[in-house]
């Protein structure tokens, strides 16, 4: 054993390397950290859009969420526009983010991202401008989703929307013989041990959606843009929540079976979940409570290197047109933004059509507030607001 | 034809082979050109990416684009050393790997000591199929199995109830991590443990025997000491294969199962924050050092 012996004097050298170390992490201060604003311009705000869509170059790289890229509807476009379509599935926001660093690096054309990463590819210069008027679908589109305040700064579209969906809340219908109305049900003491919620910060604004309502004292105006104060009640809410939850889940599959086995009765989820719940026969439901949801809305976006713009445009114009956008929304469980998509639906699944509230007047998408990434200026103009690598961080304090 | 395989004498001093006269010469050579490929894979490929590790813990990320600022600060450290929440994640993905080692120390024991001290030859072969087998299946399918005996309407709680005993509400707790790693990491104690009590000569025994030493004196004063070096080398194992999952957490712990590597996890994967997940993720390997050091005093490498 005498490789194993560590004299005293190992033992001190070791002790001063920790100590020096631990000298050195503290005695250094902390920098200013520098944050992003609307208010600047996008570093590809000047690139000229194309006035018209030339022949097609072949090929069509796409970073797409799952599902988003179906055979159902790819092979009658390959085909027409001679486009051979490669796409690749990226498991979260963040993938997406990375994957088109350096404007796609010359790989990939576009990417189907959600509003919460949207603003992080607009400043980053890795998405470039899009001409809404080469894409003829794009006057059927709600009014909302025309110039969502996630693709579109000062009028210039960075990408074409298309499709959205609520964040729901999710109930067992045994469990709850009176439907709950209010978010309230997530943060009762009575459903101790029945509750699940998304793995995800972005649930902090769902926290503050529910303060909106039941604390205007707070003053809050918008979930995505929290100060000091209102951002810490949310999160102590959060944290508050913390013992009633049975698990935060991360896979939609992981809240399917939660529900299926009985472990939870109540939690947020996505009409995903209960389509396929209910498919299951499980006895569940779903409603969008008084104080509004949280959404999520889709952006095809263009590379700012992307080597194929034709077939990105043709491809943008194809998945806009009203069958495309049906067949989509009833293949993932989500809701078009072409409004003519509405009677595509209800021929293909009758009943779809208001089930996914495709026909919602636009007073509805005031109740809808959908996800944008959380940065540093607010509404008012005033850079006080929480940034989004503080709500991480704060999402690690709330679970714990 | 015979005559004309004549085989010629080496020329003195020529050139025939002379690389290997170039080892001869230089007996320096021969150790440096063998060892040249795997260090420069350790330090290239290990060592490297451990120094960039510690750079990018000291810089920091524009919270906007998330692009990493490589400006000096030791902001990241700040708060990990400050911040309640990361003291307490660290405490507990340090106390579960503890408490994983110790159980997993237990139930190997016995368990290797039989397959080591008792077991016929046979049986020997068939415990150790038995250890092993798990291993060729997935770790995922072997964590959902266990999610499917603990949860709810579970094996387990199916199990209870039909001897008429109060179901366990066990499922995505601490408790259920702790099962399941426990159970996940066991061939990796049993191994070396039993490595280590089958090197203990029958003489020893003979001898305490004869002087005198019933079974259980024996056990103590003699297997167990000289099997101690086989625990501390599994021990290895279980304390940083627990201090290092992340996967485990998410799918088995309910709130409050964050691991260090959790948080490692949703910085890289979330936030894009690697700064933060670098500072973070040299936590463990400050742990693991010092376990090292610990082990080594107790001999762990000497039964590896």
């Amino acid at each position: 054993m005498s490789s194993g012996e560590v004299g005293p004097a190992g033992w001190v050298r070791l002790g001063c390397l920790t100590a020096a170390a631990l000298l050195a992490v503290t005695a250094c201060g902390s920098s200013g950290t520098p944050t992003g604003s609307t208010l600047a311009d996008p570093p590809t705000a000047k690139m000229a859009t194309p006035t018209s869509i030339g022949a097609g170059e072949g090929q069509l790289n796409l970073i797409a969420w799952e599902g988003y890229v179906d055979d159902s509807w790819v092979k009658q476009f390959t085909t027409a526009s001679s486009c051979k379509v490669n796409a690749k599935y990226a498991g979260s926001s963040d993938e997406m983010v990375s994957l088109m660093k350096d404007g796609g690096a010359g790989q990939y054309d576009m990417v189907s991202a959600s509003g919460d990463a949207d603003l992080r590819l607009i400043y980053s210069g890795d998405v470039r401008p899009m001409n809404e008027k080469l894409i003829p679908d794009f006057a059927n589109f709600q009014t909302y989703f025309k110039s969502p305040p996630y693709n579109t700064i000062k009028g210039i579209h960075y990408g074409i929307s298309l499709q959205w969906g609520p964040n729901t809340l999710l109930y067992n219908t045994k469990k709850f013989v009176n439907p709950p109305t209010s978010w309230n049900a997530i943060y009762d003491v009575a459903n101790k041990g029945l509750v699940t919620v998304p793995d995800n910060p972005i649930q902090i604004a769902d926290a503050a959606l529910y303060l909106m309502k039941t604390q205007p004292n707070l003053k809050i105006t918008d979930p995505y843009e929290l100060k000091q104060n209102q951002f810490d009640a949310a999160v102590k809410l959060l944290k508050d929540q913390r013992p009633l939850i049975k698990k935060y889940w991360a896979l939609a599959s992981e809240e399917i079976s939660l529900f299926q086995n009985g472990e939870v009765t109540i939690g947020a989820a996505w009409p995903y979940q209960t389509i396929q719940l209910k498919a299951a026969g499980a006895p569940v439901a779903d409603t969008i409570p008084t104080e509004g949801a949280t959404g999520w809305g889709d952006t095809w976006m263009l590379g700012t290197k992307a080597p194929h713009p034709n077939c990105a445009y043709l491809w943008t114009a194809y998945v806009s047109t009203a069958k495309v956008q049906a067949l989509q929304a009833l293949f993932f469980g989500e809701t078009p933004v072409n409004t003519k998509a509405c009677a595509e639906m209800e021929a293909l699944q009758a009943g779809s059509c208001a089930q996914y509230h495709a026909d919602a007047a636009g007073s509805y998408f005031d109740s809808i507030k959908f996800w944008k990434t959380p940065i540093a200026q607010c509404g008012d103009g005033s850079n006080s607001c929480i940034p989004y690598d503080q709500w991480v961080a704060a999402w690690t304090t709330v679970k714990g | 034809m015979a005559s004309e395989i004549v085989r010629r004498p080496r020329p003195k001093g020529g050139g025939a082979v002379p690389f290997q006269r170039l080892l001869w010469r230089f007996s320096w050579l021969r150790p440096l050109l063998l060892l040249t490929p795997p260090l420069a894979w350790f330090v290239l490929v290990y060592f490297a990416s451990l120094v960039l590790l510690l750079i990018t813990a000291f810089w920091s990320i524009d919270p906007f684009t998330t692009q990493i600022i490589q400006v000096w600060n030791t902001n990241n450290f700040r708060v990990i050393f400050t911040e309640p929440v990361y003291r307490a994640i660290i405490g507990r993905t340090l106390l579960m790997a503890v408490l994983v080692t110790i159980t997993d120390a237990v139930l190997a024991f016995p368990f290797a000591y039989f397959m080591a001290r008792v077991a016929s030859r046979r049986v020997q072969t068939i415990l150790f199929a038995a250890v092993l087998l798990p291993l060729w299946a997935s770790y995922l399918a072997r964590v959902y199995a266990w999610i499917l005996i603990l949860n709810h309407s579970g094996l387990l709680n199916w199990s209870l109830q039909s001897i008429g005993l109060p179901p366990a509400e066990i499922g995505y707790t601490n408790t259920a991590m702790w099962v399941v790693f426990s159970y996940i990491w066991l061939p990796f104690m049993i191994i070396p443990v039993y490595a280590a009590l089958e090197r203990v000569p029958e003489s020893l025994l003979e001898a305490a025997a004869d002087l005198g030493a019933r079974r259980w004196r024996a056990i103590r004063d003699i297997v167990l000491p000289l099997a101690l070096p086989g625990v501390a080398a599994g021990s290895i194992f279980t304390f940083s294969l627990t201090l290092g999952d992340y996967i485990t957490p998410i799918l088995v712990g309910g709130a409050g199962s964050t691991f260090i590597g959790n948080v490692v996890y949703a910085n890289v994967g979330i936030a894009n924050n690697i700064p933060f997940a670098a500072a973070l993720a040299t936590v463990p390997v400050a742990i693991m050092a010092v376990y090292l050091l610990i082990a080594q005093r107790l001999g762990a490498f000497e039964a590896l």
